[in-house]
């Protein structure tokens, strides 16, 4: 889950903890078991998984003697540099700790320091290629998967009545089934129609982009390629190119667009699972939000984490046991619920309850039939290796330039991009 | 001087003889009136060494915890920095091949250190001159004799009372691009909307208001302090020769703030080329704008040590930044001190 900074002061928490790591060397959140046997156990996670003060005590209750602290960030990138910082002191971090696909393959590197969790109960649990990620070069399990971000299309139904679109969920979808020049092409007449955006930022829709294809910036021996691919430059040129009319301008995150999900800044919306949460959290007015079940360019993966369990801590098997049990699909499930979290757990999505499931404020739509169908259209599973986040990052910056600042052309943003990826 | 007293006198009885302890009696008998004796002469010459010691010594032990403090959380930092900067150091991986200079160099030769330096000064010019003015002015307000003086006192400080981080919140809110605040007011007005977070200056601007807000106060409170400090006779020796309000400020006022001027420069130049909060909450990424508009040096040293995990290059980053603080600091202290002479 790649999320906001609303509450930016857990930011400024986690920078003054890592400075207070390196000053004091140390310092320690994993309680010792004490005498009586009673443990705390500390989970940390980040933006919403979901996770519900119920599901915690329902834990404590079936589980008599643990205590669980649950620590939330409010940004993966917070959670990133956090979780790093402890991981190299040796400690501080939680007993079970929360990590997302970006930043997965940069951590594997140094999955000698998070438990292995091998379970052969749970080899099955999950889709196969979310546990072979998670899986070091020893064979050892490190993680267990909680949700994957199938991505679907969110729209203003009002928006679009307004401008001669068809409103009804399945004629969206059929309107927008097709490439990504398609979805620009709507937009199009959407812009000309209405006068407004279409979509909010280019930086959100090349991350549904660039989700598709499986070797971006990086060869599978770990070879960067991101300034010389052909592909990554187009989408980029792509993405940039449509944004001058489509966009609404908006910086993923920025308190501007959050303010823009309210207002009707923009008409469409690149949607994994977890975006529904987010969105229904930061408009809770607006009634015209609904989802279509379509994607340019066929299917696609944005974000999707998963539980680690450090080794540095002191309740390593309690801690195992805890995560195991969280990343149950019935836990997913209440986390689903809850948070919009998409199973990554197989049994799920046979559950009656799953395929079932509607979302009100999406004006009822079957958001569980329509995730279900988004994780079966997804083609490619995009290869990640070290310098994926870093490099993202630095290509996220120069849409940034171009589409939010102005500051940049399209080709001197580019080129400042491949100097930054040259200095990584 | 009193070792010496104690080696000649004392050493002979016991270690003179090498081997006292087999139990031979004329031994012991012989040593011990002597013993008795030395030990009488020597209490006075313990006692002397003491109160010698005490004199010369405790000055020291008194301030010492200070050092100690010190020495751990400043100056082992310090050094430890430097000796990671001189290394490849990953901020997992931990300590790698000795690399000499190359983190300088390389920090030195890329553009974004001195697109942080440009930024760091430009913030703190743009926040410390008008703050220091505006200080004084409030002082001189406050100073005067006014209604409800401890109101006002305490209404001043009070934004240094709230969070930075919640200030930091509520401002890079009203200074949203789009659908911010104070936008909304420019344009009601007939200003166009002003870039906020695009533009170089008017970030530098929007961060400065913030770093305004909460410390102006401060600095008109330790300002006011000092006026209060200066004698009245030279005001009413002023005001009998017939000279103004504006003339007793910068004839009598200022020229005695000057000790404390310096203080509250320096320090704000310590806090201001170390600035961090309000940059990094200033957007949604906190990396200082995607073409760097506002990213500072510490930004910049964390984007290093904490993003790219990078703390060999972050080091050498801090003891640039080390370096530049204790220049401009020098740099204060020789102007100050050139304006004093002057004056």
């Amino acid at each position: 889950m790649n999320l906001s900074r609303r509450s930016t002061a857990a930011a400024a928490l986690a920078g003054a903890a890592a400075f207070a790591l390196i000053a004091s060397g140390c310092s320690s959140s994993t309680e010792t078991p004490e005498a009586g046997g009673d443990i705390t156990l500390t989970v940390a996670t980040f933006n919403d998984f979901g996770y519900t003060d119920e599901m915690f005590a329902q834990y404590e209750a079936e589980n008599p003697g643990v205590t669980i602290v649950h620590n939330r960030a409010a940004t993966s990138n917070d959670a990133r540099d956090n979780f790093f910082t402890k991981l190299g002191a040796g400690s501080g971090l939680a007993d079970v700790e929360a990590v997302e696909v970006d930043w997965f393959a940069e951590m594997m590197q140094y999955s000698d320091r998070l438990a292995d969790l091998s379970d052969p109960e749970l080899a099955d649990r999950w889709v196969q290629w979310k546990t072979d990620a998670a899986t070091d070069a020893d064979g050892r399990l490190v993680a267990y998967g909680t949700d994957i971000g199938p991505e679907a299309v969110c729209y203003r139904s009002d928006l679009f009545a307004a401008a001669g679109l068809p409103t009804d969920r399945d004629e969206v979808a059929a309107l927008l089934e097709g490439d990504w020049d398609r979805y620009f092409e709507v937009g199009e007449e959407y812009v000309a129609a209405s006068g407004a955006a279409w979509f909010d930022s280019a930086g959100a829709t090349y991350q549904g982009m660039i989700n598709q294809v499986e070797f971006a910036y990086e060869e599978a021996d770990g070879t960067v390629i991101a300034t010389e691919n052909p592909e990554v430059e187009a989408i980029y040129t792509d993405v940039l190119n449509a944004s001058s009319t489509l966009s609404a301008h908006l910086g993923q995150w920025s308190d501007d667009w959050f303010a823009g999900l309210a207002n009707g800044a923009f008409a469409t919306m690149l949607c994994p699972g977890w975006m529904l949460g987010v969105i229904s959290g930061n408009a809770p007015d607006v009634t015209g939000w609904d989802v279509a079940n379509v994607f340019p360019g066929g299917g696609g993966n944005w974000g999707g984490s998963y539980l680690t369990v450090p080794a540095q801590g002191a309740n390593i098997e309690a801690a195992t046991k805890l995560a195991a049990w969280l990343t149950a699909p019935e836990q997913q499930m209440t986390a689903f619920a809850a948070a919009g979290t998409f199973p990554s757990q197989v049994e799920a999505y046979e559950s009656a309850e799953l395929q079932a499931a509607t979302n009100e404020y999406f004006n009822n739509a079957p958001v569980g039939q329509i995730l279900i169908d988004r994780s079966n259209a997804i083609g490619v599973a995009p290869f990640k290796s070290v310098k994926y986040f870093p490099i993202n990052d630095a290509l996220q910056r120069a849409l940034t330039r171009v589409d939010v600042d102005a500051s940049m052309s399209i080709e001197e943003s580019w080129e400042q991009f491949v100097a930054d990826v040259n200095a990584l | 001087m009193t070792t010496t007293d104690t080696g000649r006198s004392a050493p002979r009885p016991e270690t003179g003889h090498p081997a006292p302890a087999t139990g031979s009696a004329p031994d012991t008998g012989l040593s011990a009136p002597l013993k008795k004796k030395e030990r009488s002469v020597r209490r006075i010459a313990v006692s002397q060494t003491l109160s010698r010691w005490d004199v010369k010594v405790s000055p020291y032990l008194y301030i010492s915890p200070f050092f100690i403090l010190f020495a751990i959380t400043g100056l082992f930092p310090l050094l430890y920095t430097a000796w990671v900067s001189v290394h490849e150091w990953n901020l997992i991986g931990g300590q790698g091949d000795f690399v000499g200079f190359d983190n300088f160099a390389f920090v030195l030769s890329n553009p974004p250190f001195w697109i942080a330096l440009r930024n760091t000064f430009s913030i703190f010019l743009i926040s410390a001159v008008p703050q220091i003015a505006l200080a004084l002015f409030i002082a001189a307000v406050l100073d005067r004799n006014i209604r409800a003086k401890t109101f006002w006192r305490m209404g001043v400080l009070l934004p240094y009372v709230v969070a930075p981080v919640a200030v930091t919140l509520i401002f890079s809110n009203m200074f949203g691009d789009q659908y911010g605040l104070i936008n909304n007011l420019l344009g009601q007005i007939g200003i166009a909307p002003v870039g906020w977070h695009s533009d170089v200056l008017a970030s530098h601007f929007a961060i400065a208001t913030m770093v305004n807000f909460r410390w102006t106060g401060y600095t008109a409170l330790i300002l006011l302090a000092a006026m209060q400090a200066i004698p009245r006779d030279y005001y009413e020796a002023a005001m009998i020769d017939g000279a103004g309000m504006v003339r007793q400020f910068f004839s009598i006022t200022i020229p005695q703030l000057r000790p404390t001027l310096i203080f509250v420069i320096v320090t704000s130049t310590i806090g201001g080329l170390q600035i961090f909060d309000e940059p990094r909450l200033y957007d949604q990424t906190g990396q200082g704008g995607a073409s760097s508009q506002w990213m500072t040096i510490t930004i910049y040293l964390y984007n290093l040590g904490w993003g790219q995990l990078n703390f060999g290059r972050a080091a050498a980053v801090a003891w640039l930044l080390f370096l530049i603080i204790i220049i401009v600091g020098l740099l204060n202290v020789a102007i100050t001190r050139s304006i004093a002479k002057a004056s």
